[in-house]
Formats: C-alpha cells, sequence, structure tokens
C-alpha cells in the first residue's frame, strides 16, 4: 500500500508542475483563442536565468536565501519582459490573421527560444542551485520531500490568485470581457492591446515560477527542457478544458496522476504485455477517451466559434 | 500606467543585462583553431572530405560537441602534418552534421552525406542513429567508423563498410554481468531508455546477469529524453532489488540516481559507457557517489598516449573530456591510416585498408576481426566516489596488457633464478630453499597472469 501512496505523490507533484505550467496556456487561451506554445519555453528561460543569477550570487558569498530571492525576482522580470515582447513582436501583428497563421508564429518562437537559449547558456545540462533546503521526510514507508511539498501549496496557491484576480479585480473583468468578445468589449472602453499584453505577462509570470519550481524539484536545467513540459502541460490544459483556470489545475494533476499510476501499474494490470514505456500512450487514451466524451474538456465551457 | 511602464523599461533593461553577462559565464568553446592554416604552397592539393555526425542539439548534445572536438583535434593535426598521399599534398576537411540522437534524422543526413561525396564517415554517435545510417553508407561504398555507437548489430549487418574501434555491447554486458556477481549482487532491476543502445545495452546485460546467477526482478523502461522517473523507481523500490541497472545515457541516469536517493531506495547503480561522465555526476550530485559505470577500453590515464592526449584536447577546447572523444580521434586516425597504406584518398582503394588497420591509437591497439569489431577490447569498470570516477577493474585487458604482465612475471622468475644461483655459490642450504620458494611464487605469479588472460 505504502507503494501505492508513494506513487500517488509522485503524480500529484508532477501533476501539480503541469498544472502550474498549464495556468500560462489556459490564461492565453482563454482570452485570445491563441495557443501559446513558446509557453514552454517561457520556463525554460526562467529556470536557466534563476541559476545564472542565483548562482552566480551565490558564488559571489550571498547568503542563500538573498541569492533565491534575487534569482526568483531577476526571472520573474526577464519572463514577463518576454512574455510582453513575443506579445507585440510575434501576436500582435497577426491579430486579425486567419487562426493558423499566430499558431505557426508560437511554434517558430518555440524553436527561436530555444536556439538563443542555446547560444547563451550552451548545449550542456546545467545544475540548479539548491535554493530550497534539502529535508526529507518519510511516513509509513513513503518518501517525500520539502521541495515536493513546496510544489504543490504554490500550485494550490498561484491558482487561487489567478482566480481572484480573474472574477474580483478590474482587469480580471476586463479579461472576462475581452474573452467574451473583444470588439465590444473595446466598444466599452476596454484597452483590449493592455489586457492582452498582461494576460501574456502574467502568464509569464507563471512560468517563471513554474520555472524555479521545476528547476528545484530535478535540479537540472537545459535548453530543451520546455519543449516536453509545454507539450504535456498543453495536453493537461486540454484535459481539463482549455481556458478554464480550474480545469488547468485539474487536468494537470490528473495528467500527473495516470502518468505515475499508469507507469506503476500498467505492467501488472496487463500482466507484462505492457511495460512502463507505455505511460504516455496511457496519458492520452485518457485524454482521447475524454475528448470524444466532452470535446471541450472536463472543465470547458461551450462556447461557440471561438474556443 | 506610468509605473507599470517603468516596470516593463527595468525589465527590458534586465534582459539586456543577462544577454550581456550570459555568455560570459559559459566555458568558450573555442570556434576557431588557433592557428589558421597560412596559404599553403603552391601544389597540387587534393579535399579529403570527412563527414562527422553526432546530435548537436537535444539532450545528449554535449556528447554530440565532444565527439566532434574529438574529430576536429584529429583532423587539425592531420592538416598540420602536411601529409602526401599519392604524390599529393592532402588536406581533410570535417563535414559535421546533427543528427539530434533521432534515427529518422541520422538517415537524411547520411543521404546528405553520401550526396557530398565524402570520402570517409565518423560517427555517428548513437548506436540508434548508426546502425540506420550504416545501410546508405554501405550502398555508397563509404567507409564508416564509429566512435561510440556499441550496439552489436551495426557490425552484424554484413556491411564490409562498418567498423567500431570501441568494444560492442556483448562484451559490456558480459563484462558487468560477471562485475554484479562479483560484487554479491544477487537480484537486479533493469531499466532501459528504449534507444538501440540502452536496449542492446540492457539485453546483453540481462543475459550477463543471468549467466552469472543473478536474478532479475523488474524491467521498466524510460526514454531519452525523460526527467522524471519516479514512477518506475517507486515500483522498482517495491522489488528490494540489489542493483538498478540503467542502460541509457548521463542525462537520465544522474537525474535517475538523484530520484533514487530521494525515494530512499538503497541499492546500488550500474550502467554502461552512456552514464559513465563527468555529466552523471554533475547531474546526480551527491547522489552518484558509490555507484558503478562501465567504458570499453583501459583508462586514459593507464594508457600510454592518454594522459597526453587529454592534456592537448583540454588545451584546445577548455573543455574536459565527455566521453567518447579519444575514440572518435582514433576513428579519424585509423582512417587516415588506411589513406596513407593504400596511398590514395579514394574510398574503394583504402577501404581495404582499413580491415587491416593494425594502429596504436590513444585507446587501444586497433585491429579489427572480420566484422569490423575491435579485436580483444577490454571493460573497465568504474565508480563514482568524491566527483571523479575512480578505476575499479578492467573485465577482459588487451593482449598487450596480459603479454606486460606475464612477461613483469616472468623477469621475477628470472631474477629469484638467478638469486638461487648466487645463493647456491655462496653456500647454504637453507639459502637453496629460500630460493626455490622464490622460484615456486614466481612461477604461480605466471600462471595466475596467465590465467588472467
Amino acid at each position: 500500500m505504502d507503494i501505492f501512496f508513494q506513487q500517488i505523490i509522485n503524480g500529484l507533484v508532477q501533476g501539480s508542475i503541469y498544472a502550474l505550467v498549464a495556468l500560462g496556456y489556459t490564461m492565453v487561451y482563454g482570452i485570445m483563442g491563441l495557443i501559446n506554445f513558446a509557453h514552454g519555453e517561457v520556463v525554460m528561460i526562467g529556470t536557466l536565468v534563476t541559476i545564472t543569477v542565483a548562482g552566480s550570487l551565490i558564488k559571489a558569498g550571498m547568503p542563500v536565501i538573498l541569492a533565491g530571492m534575487a534569482g526568483l525576482t531577476a526571472s520573474v522580470l526577464v519572463c514577463m519582459a518576454l512574455g510582453w515582447g513575443l506579445e507585440r513582436i510575434a501576436y500582435r501583428p497577426l491579430r486579425n490573421a486567419p487562426r493558423l497563421t499566430p499558431l505557426i508564429t508560437a511554434i517558430g518562437m518555440s524553436i527561436v527560444l530555444q536556439n538563443v537559449a542555446m547560444i547563451i547558456w550552451g548545449r550542456n545540462y546545467l545544475t540548479f542551485p539548491p535554493l530550497l533546503p534539502k529535508v526529507a521526510f518519510e511516513f509509513g514507508g513513503v518518501n517525500f520531500t520539502l521541495v515536493q511539498v513546496i510544489i504543490v501549496v504554490v500550485s494550490a496557491l498561484t491558482m487561487g490568485g489567478l482566480l481572484f484576480l480573474v472574477y474580483r479585480t478590474k482587469l480580471g473583468m476586463a479579461m472576462r470581457a475581452t474573452a467574451q468578445n473583444p470588439a465590444v468589449a473595446s466598444l466599452m472602453g476596454v484597452n483590449i492591446n493592455r489586457v492582452i499584453a498582461a494576460a501574456f505577462i502574467i502568464g509569464s509570470a507563471l512560468g517563471a515560477l513554474a520555472g524555479i519550481m521545476v528547476g528545484s524539484y530535478y535540479e537540472i536545467a537545459h535548453y530543451q527542457m520546455g519543449f516536453m513540459l509545454g507539450l504535456k502541460a498543453f495536453t493537461a490544459a486540454v484535459l481539463g478544458g482549455i481556458g478554464n483556470l480550474a480545469g488547468a489545475m485539474l487536468g494537470g494533476v490528473l495528467l500527473g496522476l495516470i502518468e505515475a499510476l499508469g507507469a506503476g501499474y500498467i505492467g501488472d494490470l496487463t500482466g507484462g504485455f505492457l511495460g512502463s514505456h507505455y505511460q504516455d500512450i496511457f496519458a492520452f487514451i485518457v485524454l482521447i477517451v475524454v475528448l470524444m466524451f466532452k470535446p471541450s474538456g472536463l472543465f470547458g465551457e461551450k462556447t461557440g466559434d471561438r474556443a | 500606467m506610468q509605473a507599470k511602464l517603468s516596470v516593463v523599461a527595468l525589465a527590458v533593461a534586465s534582459v539586456f543585462a543577462l544577454g550581456a553577462c550570459g555568455p560570459k559565464e559559459e566555458p568558450k568553446p573555442v570556434a576557431a583553431a588557433p592557428a589558421a592554416a597560412p596559404a599553403p604552397a603552391a601544389q597540387p592539393e587534393v579535399l579529403v572530405k570527412l563527414g562527422h555526425v553526432a546530435p548537436m542539439t537535444g539532450p545528449q548534445a554535449h556528447l554530440g560537441k565532444d565527439n566532434e572536438n574529438g574529430a576536429k583535434l584529429a583532423i587539425d593535426e592531420l592538416n598540420a602534418q602536411g601529409l602526401e598521399i599519392g604524390g599529393a599534398k592532402v588536406k581533410f576537411e570535417l563535414l559535421a552534421e546533427d543528427d539530434q540522437a533521432d534515427p529518422k534524422q541520422g538517415t537524411i543526413v547520411a543521404q546528405k552525406l553520401v550526396d557530398a561525396k565524402v570520402n570517409g564517415v565518423i560517427g555517428h554517435l548513437n548506436s540508434g542513429t548508426t546502425i540506420p545510417a550504416s545501410k546508405l553508407y554501405a550502398d555508397a561504398g563509404i567507409p564508416q567508423i564509429s566512435g561510440s555507437a556499441t550496439n552489436p548489430k551495426y557490425t552484424q549487418q554484413g556491411f564490409k563498410t562498418a567498423f567500431r574501434v570501441m568494444a560492442n555491447d556483448v562484451q559490456q554486458g558480459k563484462a558487468l554481468g560477471e562485475f554484479a556477481a562479483k560484487q554479491g549482487m544477487k537480484t537486479v532491476a533493469i531499466i532501459d531508455d528504449r534507444t538501440a543502445y540502452g536496449q542492446g545495452l540492457a539485453d546483453e546485460f540481462k543475459k550477463g546477469a543471468e549467466a552469472n546467477g543473478l536474478t532479475v526482478v523488474a524491467t521498466e523502461y524510460t526514454n531519452d529524453k525523460a526527467t522524471d522517473f519516479k514512477a518506475i523507481l517507486t515500483k522498482i523500490k517495491s522489488t528490494k532489488a540489489d542493483l538498478v541497472f540503467f542502460g541509457g545515457m548521463d542525462a537520465q541516469g544522474g537525474p535517475m540516481a538523484k530520484q533514487m536517493a530521494d525515494l530512499g531506495i538503497k541499492a546500488k547503480f550500474l550502467g554502461g559507457d552512456g552514464v559513465c561522465t563527468p555529466e552523471f555526476m554533475k547531474l546526480g550530485g551527491p547522489a552518484s557517489e558509490g555507484h558503478f559505470c562501465s567504458l570499453p577500453g583501459m583508462p586514459l590515464d593507464k594508457l600510454a598516449n592518454g594522459p597526453a592526449f587529454k592534456e592537448k584536447f583540454v588545451k584546445k577546447f577548455n573543455a574536459d573530456i565527455q566521453l567518447y572523444s579519444p575514440y572518435v580521434y582514433d576513428a579519424v586516425m585509423v582512417m587516415a591510416d588506411a589513406m596513407k597504406r593504400a596511398n590514395s584518398v579514394e574510398s574503394a582503394k583504402f577501404l581495404p585498408e582499413i580491415g587491416k588497420t593494425n594502429y596504436d591509437g590513444v585507446t587501444a591497439r586497433v585491429t579489427f576481426d572480420e566484422f569490423g569489431d575491435l579485436k580483444g577490447g577490454a571493460i573497465s569498470v568504474y565508480q563514482y566516489k568524491a566527483g571523479t570516477l575512480e578505476y575499479v577493474t578492467t573485465v577482459g585487458a588487451p593482449m598487450d596488457v596480459v603479454k606486460a604482465e606475464v612477461k613483469e612475471a616472468v623477469a621475477e622468475v628470472k631474477d629469484a633464478a638467478q638469486a638461487v644461483a648466487g645463493a647456491a655459490t655462496e653456500a647454504g642450504k637453507d639459502a637453496i630453499k629460500a630460493g626455490a620458494d622464490a622460484v615456486k611464487e614466481a612461477a604461480e605469479a605466471t600462471k595466475a597472469a596467465v590465467e588472467k588472460k
């Protein structure tokens, strides 16, 4: 039984990371119907900036906590600027283009960012500085670490904060209005450009946060780390109903759990016919089944042409 | 709005600041060769194009770069020597291609090299890309020497163009199985990354382990891009295996060792050449301590030309040797050596000479068997200790090492015999007896050395 709980914890942590990244996808999609495929790369840049800033400050003798805060601040600021820049340069000029165009641009930006990161940080794997204390717990044969607890807590808090932002603030109201009908919203005095830029900036800041969590958890980083992570998070967002914040969170956690339990039990369930290399397939089968019965995802609202 | 603008401005400024300081921290790859070749003398010059293929992007890019550096070093040295082959001065040129460790991409760049009419190919790095690409080279009659593809299939397809300067996984799997049994391991869990290399090595290890009385209690899989192994490791934890064997590369192995520690798994970790790198220890951190890995060949420090190569390499590229660069260096040299002996740079003419190679390389004395495999390849086992790879033992030592040991033992016998003779003339039966004992001992030492072989 302890093995089962261990797998649940593995899945929960992995799922929280997916959820944190998925929030960035779903926020942008919810407002402008664009799948920002470069979001995984924003996460990657967030991790790498933290490594550079916090790593060099620690080397210079600064206490770990201060260096960590500096790294966090720097990476959030850089990612916000990056998100704003992406929107301004790559997506705003295509606002009225056919929907396929910005999608292809997003994929292009993802490749550009990967290569820029490769030039700046090199091809080698980088080790993430130990910003969070290494505390391990054991509880009835189940092992977990402080970092894992923090990851789950941070993702839950972030989602709560986002829900507050979207449903309780003026900016959130503007966002919802833009999502419903950009033309009418702008007639009502909402500055669409600013709202969309804000969505990108906030989403990217979340990406930076996710990057730091991923870095602290695996303690490694690489210029291509964002690709797979982005794809999985996107899957999670679709699973939960893209455009829906709670859905992204739920989809992420669900995907993490499916993966962990799939890898852990698929071999036993099929009598060794399928092994743990089918864990991804398992996750995607669940996705397909969900989409067959609920095409807009678990929590997705039925919308017309826009979603 | 004003406040927001200034935040954005600050953020933009920090991007530039970071962009400016980013590159400085990275060890600068020395892109241009230090001394660009001066204008060559007015003499007919033959251009020899050597293709080199390795992943230059993706999770194994650090190993690909390492391979390319090995090839570059060899080519620069060859050009500096000013070789003359077939009466003309030759200039070697490296056509470096990126196969992204992807079999599909591997055949695409292989076709590109075939179309570019390269004289020979060094690589690829991964077995998974080398095997499909080798057919294209074989069809075009282009000799191929890999310094790192260890899957046995590569040379067993019956292609006359396929060679490797490294022991294959049959030898490696067998040696590692033997080693695990000697360490007193009883049960083992095997993980592979589903690549031709990882799967091949894991399969061979399984055979080797079972032949030595170990029980395989779990077989799990991951992929060569994964970072999270907790689910499969948790499953392995429930089997209480003594040993976790991983067929795969360092980028997965390092984090895997770390996650084993996080989950409280006490089993030892054992891997093949793909994880036997400084990168593994960097990624695994303290969790890599005490685990084992193996490398075909002997440790560089124990080889006659090893330390000199290391010095040259570090000086030229300002980077440590990751893994295969000495083998790739040898691969280039073996090909150039064959060209010299054939007195031709034409693929068809120097190809037969590669099979007859007897070249004293950095990593081994290179001779090939009828398949194109390195003859008498040794496997060395290392342990990760305090951030270095500590040499543990060599399984299946190459012939000349055994010969040297035998020679040493024979010399000891001779010394002892002389001592006997000396003692006899000095007088005293006791002395003779002592001498006889020494002979006996020395004889035993000889026997032991021969048995080791």
